[in-house]
């Protein structure tokens, strides 16, 4: 297999301490169209579905996952900087996001957990949108309709019935789109992703199962989570699966076409397990030097996705200084972009606490509405009476 | 005595019962090599070995499942579930099997198993991470419910939970985790104040503050600022939320005729309801006011930067006070 011949076999991109041994089952290859050194490989499964990525695709795939990276970056500075009050970093995880991102079509819908903001910015959300949660301005960025996205999912796997359940409102409904569902490798053991399985197979729901294997569940190794390869679980339940090098950006992309084809044409769902790796911390709150041998880490950053496009397209004389040029002021643009949204939001008002909770008023909640604004009237200074030390 | 956080004291009494009895065994996500999120469990496993402090799969319902089959075996399960939020996902293994167990067969099984939840608001947290779920279990017949609100009690009370034969919710205020406070180790759980026992902290005369976990501090603070304008509040640590401690209420509110609950969670089919039903049965006649409730209010958890209005402050239980005792308030002169 070309993986093999690429020094990529199965074990060897999982890392240490997670050897084939803790991960019995098939043991497959990963499906793989650019080494670590950016040296393009033919795999003449997979090679079709990307043909028709030419250099300039190319290098705006490169852009793309320069930008997230950048945003990774400049979230994780503002953190620190106390404008937001946490951030989880998708460092390592560009192909993956970008290269599943970009096969998806305008009118599929995606239900991730909280990491996907690469995902998020294929999809063309407005960046403001994506802080305002960890800013801690709302609980829910943006209108899921406009970007055909649902809002970040914080428990694990939950979402993951979302999408299932969309998949066969979609089949009702004839259209072939498709939902498209991200979860972590610690999701995977969770009864809710186990049951959307059950569901998608039973009723060949036009749903794609995408798993960013990257490795940690906080501090807790894949092998914790699974005796079997990820994307052997799939298997158990009748869900075809394919298992992908995730620092591949495409790869990533050729495997997500195969599953979105299958998913138009009636074929049902489809597991992907992207293998991948976190390099940062699970949040800007984690400490990962507890958990992790920082040996891991370095074996990874070889393998780091943005680099090994970078490769390929020195490779392919592309990478001139006017293409590093543009995309560096494209990720500085949009990271000024962001930062600036930031740090201009508006505060929300007091009473908007009570806004949304039903969508019609009741007596009960306007009740408490009343009596909070009464309360606040008696002071001077609102915000002071709401501190916990009082204001009186 | 020693000066120590709330989460050391916790840690420190978990090391005293994984010490006392080879039956205890921890179970949960990330509290082995991390030492939990909260560092509740830190060093824990390295000092007992990893069938003692186990790292579980992420499965909330697994792991208390789990911890029911560990029981049925003779174990004593404390298991730690990372956020309150995050419990609803074993609810089904908690109200369904490990709270009925022991009745379904008629006594002869027991599930000493012990959850830990760390709850409550005011971290600044994204969602699903600073609900106050408590009354779902104390609505929930078969599970004893505490929450403490130092760290002495936290140490003692720890460990009277798991070597209690019931199942106990174990409610740690995760805002105080940090306070420093004297702890003496030393004190035999088996004679300290009993945990489904409430406590007067500070004796007053016109109205009875009843509190529990993270707002116990806060009340305090709202006795002192009270006793400045002239008003005497007894302040309660109810400690057990299930069953409640209703003989010292009673006692206190026949006494002062005044009650205030304050609590977290959204006031609708609250233990602050259910605490103003039962006192105003108990002694109604002594009441020259109606009970009162400060609490948060029915809706969802707000975003962070809100968070600190739906949270019963100082000020918002003063106000409740000066209800209760007649005086004015940003409420006068509207009927209730
Ligand atoms: C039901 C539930 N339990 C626990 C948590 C706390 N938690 C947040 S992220 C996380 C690890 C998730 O790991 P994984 O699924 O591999 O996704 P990753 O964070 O690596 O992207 C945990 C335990 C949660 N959010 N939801």
């Amino acid at each position: 297999m070309s993986t093999d011949e690429a020094g990529q076999g199965a074990s060897s991109a999982e890392g240490p301490g997670n050897s084939a041994e803790n991960h019995g089952g098939s043991g497959r290859n990963l499906i793989q169209l650019v080494t670590p050194a950016g040296e393009r490989i033919s795999h003449p499964e997979f090679d079709p579905w990307v043909q028709d990525i030419a250099d300039e695709q190319l290098c705006s795939l490169y852009e793309d996952m320069t930008v997230i990276r950048r945003i990774d970056v400049e979230a994780t500075a503002l953190q620190r900087q106390g404008e937001l009050a946490l951030w989880p970093p998708l460092l390592g995880q560009e192909a993956s996001q970008i290269g599943s991102g970009r096969a998806l079509r305008e009118d599929d819908f995606v239900f991730s957990s909280y990491r996907e903001n690469g995902v998020a910015y294929c999809r063309g959300v407005d960046l403001t949108d994506i802080i305002r949660v960890w800013r801690g301005n709302a609980s829910a960025g943006w209108d899921p309709y406009t970007i055909n996205m649902a809002t970040p999912q914080i428990i694990i796997g939950a979402q993951t019935l979302h999408a299932v359940g969309y998949a066969m409102g979609i089949q009702n409904d004839g259209a072939d789109s498709v939902a498209m569902t991200y979860f972590g490798d610690g999701a995977t053991s969770k009864g809710d992703l186990n049951e959307a399985m059950v569901f998608a197979a039973s009723f060949q729901a036009p749903v794609v199962f995408f798993c960013q294997n990257n490795h940690w569940a906080i501090s807790e190794p894949v092998r914790l989570q699974s005796h079997v390869q990820l994307a052997d679980r799939a298997t158990g339940f009748g869900i075809p699966s394919m298992r992908v090098d995730g620092n591949d950006v495409l790869a990533v992309m050729a495997a997500t076409r195969v599953a979105l084809d299958r998913a138009r044409r009636g074929g049902g769902p489809t597991f992907i397990e992207a293998v991948t790796y976190r390099m940062g911390p699970h949040t800007t709150a984690d400490d990962p030097t507890r958990y992790r041998d920082a040996n891991e880490l370095e074996d990874w950053a070889a393998k780091d996705p943005i680099s090994r496009v970078a490769s390929l397209l020195e490779r392919k004389g592309l990478l001139t200084e006017e293409l590093q040029q543009h995309v560096r002021d494209k990720a500085d643009a949009v990271a000024r972009e962001m930062r600036s949204g930031c740090t201009t939001m508006a505060d929300p008002e007091p009473l908007d606490i009570f806004k949304h909770v039903y969508s019609a008023p009741n007596t009960w909640l306007d009740r408490q509405q009343d009596h909070y604004s009464r309360y606040l009237a008696s002071f001077g200074d609102p915000a002071g009476a709401a501190s916990e030390e009082g204001a009186r | 005595m020693t000066q120590m956080t709330f989460a050391r004291a916790i840690n420190a009494g978990l090391r005293k019962s994984l010490e006392n009895d080879p039956k205890v065994i921890l179970l949960g996500e990330d509290i082995g090599t991390l030492g939990g999120v909260f560092r509740v469990t830190d060093g824990l496993q390295k000092d007992f070995g990893k069938h003692r402090v186990v790292d579980t799969p992420l499965a909330e319902s697994g792991i208390i499942g789990t911890a029911v089959g560990l029981a049925y075996r003779g174990y004593r399960p404390v298991v730690e579930i990372q956020f309150d939020g995050f419990v609803y996902s074993a609810f089904d293994q908690i109200v369904s099997q490990v709270a009925k167990l022991h009745y379904r067969t008629q006594g002869a099984v027991k599930m000493p198993i012990t959850i830990r939840v760390p709850f409550g608001g005011g971290i600044g947290s994204p969602e699903h991470h600073s609900e106050s779920p408590e009354a779902y279990f104390t609505h929930t017949s078969g599970l004893r419910v505490v929450s403490v609100s130092n760290p002495q009690d936290a140490h003692t009370v720890i460990q009277q939970a798991i070597s209690c034969n019931d199942p106990v919710l174990y409610f740690e205020p995760k805002r105080r985790y940090h306070d420093k406070g004297e702890v003496d180790e030393s004190l035999d759980p088996r004679t300290a104040l009993p945990m489904d026992t409430a406590r007067v902290l500070t004796e007053g005369t016109d109205v009875t503050l009843v509190a529990y976990g993270p707002l116990v501090k806060t009340a305090r603070d709202a006795a002192t600022a009270a006793a400045d304008e002239g008003v005497s509040i007894e302040v309660i640590d109810l400690r057990s939320l299930a069953p409640v401690d209703y003989a010292t209420v009673e006692a206190s509110v026949r006494k002062t005729g005044r009650l205030v609950v304050t609590h977290e969670a959204g006031q609708s089919g609250g233990l602050g309801a259910e605490v103003a039903a039962s006192i105003t049965e108990r002694c109604f006649y002594h009441l020259e006011a109606a009970p009162v409730r400060v609490t948060g209010f029915d809706i969802p958890y707000p975003y962070s930067k809100l968070e600190m209005h739906h949270l019963p402050g100082l000020d918002r239980i003063l106000d409740g006070v000066d209800r209760a005792m007649g005086r004015p308030n940003s409420l006068s002169g509207l009927e209730g």
